[in-house]
């Protein structure tokens, strides 16, 4: 009965019907592998590798969304982890009183794909979003400078989000506690002081974690390949040649710094949801960011694959190195120092993992 | 427009491809078989970080009885073997300790952690396993509440406080009717320790004219220090950790504020006389259990203590000792070592005769035992009191 003439595609861009396939391609591949790791590793492996390798997925999740701006644009952000921590309380505080208001209770629900799990998924990427606010507040005035000052004030962004979060209220242990709550208990925030925010549902799994993996690299290497990706390495080549050519550097820079900054609150948002991890004030303290920074410098200026590797050398090694008893972290630190005193350039230097073996240019 | 080489999703399959395989080949290593002629127990604990000295000492006295009850032959024959995981006090990493303790190593029961903080990210990695865990000395309320795996021998944070209170109320040496509180914002130990300190001081008729805080690291206290002067207390209450502590003492005789200063188990090592010095003298903290304590049983695990780790053993060495060998007993008694029936006779265990008292633990899982307070004098803890529960 509809009348109107079907719709014409302009001329110019002919409707190939393998784009979209092309498009998503790279998340129907990476999304099934990790569906694949759910069904199969933790029966295979046991809880206690799974673990390690779910930890391995998160850093890489970091590392690679840090690699954008420390990496791709050459900024030196040093607060990353104040931005997983922010995404990793707001998600957990959607979950926890979501699951109260949902389900009258903040123990998990639903099994795998279940209901429980979705509205997690949903928490992670409002924690995101969240993280993301607070990169562009941070972002905006910093990245208008040049030289260090985002170095100082991500630095500051941390350690001042720390002591905030130590103000917060306690948790709202049960309904009835959350029912009756005054104005006073809701700000700041009940999400537990110091002691950090307890009692979140653990839903965080290999299925989760590694859906993330895949979203977070293959936006990352798109945009190395795109046009705006190339600007900002054209920043971090030469900021006075780049603007000549008509990059808005502060723009291109905001834009990086606020990306990273999302990826970071979902990584959040996982860690949170982690069996066996309680997120804490600590968290966004100095020194978890420095341990995402010291991966993008092994990896590489700007290498996907070779942040990704040292992501995993990183997560891994301290528990391979278990035996040496309380001396694993100083082995570890050598062979950081070894690795670094070998390939100053980082393990892959700016070159991805499919450059080598090829004939160098 | 442009896609991107197809060669990265291809390559991405490879990679995938070659990490499943890496992991399946890894197939073989889930978990250890167990030998039938030992017991395996776990702990874990800050070996490094910040907080070294807590976990180090801990395990000292933890191997101490080990190393004793093989001596003895062992549990019904059986030995047993301790196996040590460091956490860097750090959360996730407590987590993943346990977690390897649990499900790879295959413990019988794990023993740990100090901070209560790092304890609830372990406990529910055991309850959830099935495997009873025995806090030496988290005194966190919430830690028990975990589940019905999850035990402690030390006194909680609601006792310890009123203990302080009382003490500082009614002491003939303090008679405070005015006190201050210094509280380590980021401490979750000092938060709690000052909450319940406050309710019961304010229960027992006194008043809290001061609440100022601080950052564990801080290195200036004069701001804290020069507010509390002003408002003139008889005593002031510090819930921190020693490090913290000595410095503050140092500082408030420094700016000639001579009001003693009262505080908890946070303060026992021996590294708090070295910082604290002569500024510490007429301080008084509570604590697990006092080294001047003439009776026997003290006396004797001091001496072998000291024989073994060439120092003499704090609190939290004296905590780990205990919380071992309360485990060691249940399991003698116990049908088997699975983890429902060890956890029944831990919660049975009554009248323990531990270095830090006697040891019962009740229906929530804590254990109900006496505090003692200790004097600084020329800068060594010295005997004042003991203060029973339930008075």
């Amino acid at each position: 009965m509809s009348t109107t003439p079907p719709a014409m595609l302009p001329a110019t861009t002919p409707f190939h019907p393998v784009g979209p396939v092309v498009t998503a391609m790279p998340f129907v591949i990476g999304i099934g592998a990790a569906f694949a790791l759910q069904a199969v590793l933790p029966g295979m492996v046991g809880p206690y590798y799974s673990r390690v390798i779910g930890d391995i997925g998160i850093a890489m999740i970091l590392a690679v969304s840090l690699n954008i701006v420390n990496g791709m644009t050459g900024q030196f952000s040093i607060g990353h982890a104040g931005f997983m921590t922010i995404g990793g309380y707001a998600a957990g505080m959607i979950t926890y009183y979501g699951s109260f208001f949902l389900w009258n209770g903040a123990s998990v629900h639903g099994g795998f794909l279940g209901s429980g799990e979705w509205l997690f998924a949903v928490s992670c990427i409002v924690g995101g979003l969240v993280a993301a606010l607070m990169g562009y507040v941070v972002g905006l005035p910093s990245l208008r400078l040049r030289g260090d000052y985002l170095a100082i004030v991500t630095l500051g962004f941390g350690e001042i989000l720390r002591v905030v979060l130590q103000q917060t209220n306690k948790v709202l242990d049960d309904a009835e506690a959350i029912r009756t709550a005054g104005w006073s208990q809701w700000f700041p925030p009940p999400v537990g002081a110091a002691i950090g925010f307890a009692g979140i549902p653990k839903y965080t799994n290999l299925f989760w974690i590694y859906t993330f993996v895949t979203i977070t690299v293959v936006v990352a290497y798109r945009l190395k390949q795109s046009s705006l990706g190339r600007a900002m390495i054209s920043i971090r080549e030469d900021e006075i040649a780049a603007q000549a050519m008509g990059v808005n550097i502060a723009r291109q820079k905001v834009l990086a710094f606020v990306m990273a900054a999302f990826f970071a609150g979902v990584a959040g948002g996982l860690f949170a949801h982690e069996k066996g991890v309680i997120i804490s004030p600590k968290d966004a303290g100095f020194q978890r960011s420095f341990d995402y920074v010291i991966m993008t410098v092994l990896g590489g200026r700007g290498s996907i694959t070779g942040v990704m590797l040292a992501a995993t050398i990183l997560t891994a090694l301290p528990e391979l190195l278990r035996d040496f008893d309380q001396y694993r972290l100083i082995v570890f630190a050598l062979l950081l120092i070894v690795m670094m005193l070998v390939r100053p350039q980082g393990l892959f230097g700016i070159h991805e993992i499919w450059h080598f073996g090829r004939k160098r240019r | 427009m442009n896609y991107p080489p197809t060669a990265f999703w291809r390559r991405s399959v490879v990679a995938i491809c070659a990490g499943l395989w890496l992991t399946i080949s890894c197939g073989g290593c889930n978990g250890t078989k167990a030998d039938p002629t030992e017991i395996v127990i776990g702990h874990y604990g800050s070996m490094t970080g910040s907080e070294a000295t807590f976990g180090a000492s801990t395990d000292n006295g933890i191997k101490l009885a080990v190393e004793e009850i093989n001596a003895a032959g062992g549990i019904n024959g059986k030995k047993v073997r301790l196996i040590t995981y460091d956490d860097k006090g750090d959360a996730r990493e407590a987590g993943t300790a346990v977690t390897r303790l649990v499900t790879k190593d295959r413990v019988a029961a794990v023993l740990g952690e100090v901070a209560s903080g790092l304890s609830l990210a372990g406990a529910p990695v055991c309850q959830e396993n099935g495997v009873p865990m025995i806090t030496p000395s988290s005194t966190n309320p919430k830690v028990t509440k975990v589940g019905d795996m999850i035990f402690r021998v030390c006194f909680i944070d609601p006792f310890q406080g009123s203990v302080c209170a009382k003490f500082a109320r009614e002491s003939e040496k303090l008679k405070a009717s005015k006190a201050a509180i210094l509280t380590d914002q980021a401490s979750p130990y000092s938060v709690g320790l000052q909450e319940e300190f406050e309710k019961a001081f304010i229960a027992l008729g006194g008043s809290v004219v001061s609440k100022q805080t601080y950052q564990a690291g801080d290195q200036d206290f004069s701001a804290q220090l020069t507010a509390i002067r002003s408002s003139e207390p008889d005593v002031i209450f510090v819930p921190g950790y020693y490090t913290d502590v000595g410095n503050i003492a140092l500082q408030a005789k420094k700016l000639g504020l001579n009001t003693p200063l009262l505080g908890g188990d946070g303060w026992d090592s021996s590294k708090l006389g070295e910082i604290g010095g002569k500024a510490l003298d007429g301080c008084f903290y509570s604590n697990h259990y006092s080294q001047q304590d003439p009776s026997e049983r003290v006396q004797d695990f001091i001496k072998k203590y000291s024989a073994k780790h060439k120092e003499t053993p704090d609190g939290l060495a004296a905590l780990g000792y205990d919380a071992a060998r309360i485990l060691f007993e249940a399991m003698g008694r116990a049908k088997s070592l699975g983890g429902a029936d060890l956890a029944a006779e831990l919660a049975k265990t009554k009248d323990f005769d531990g270095v830090t008292g006697r040891i019962s633990i009740d229906a929530d899982r804590n254990a109900v035992k006496p505090a003692v307070i200790l004097e600084m004098k020329n800068s060594q803890p010295e005997f004042v009191t003991t203060i029973q529960p339930g008075t």
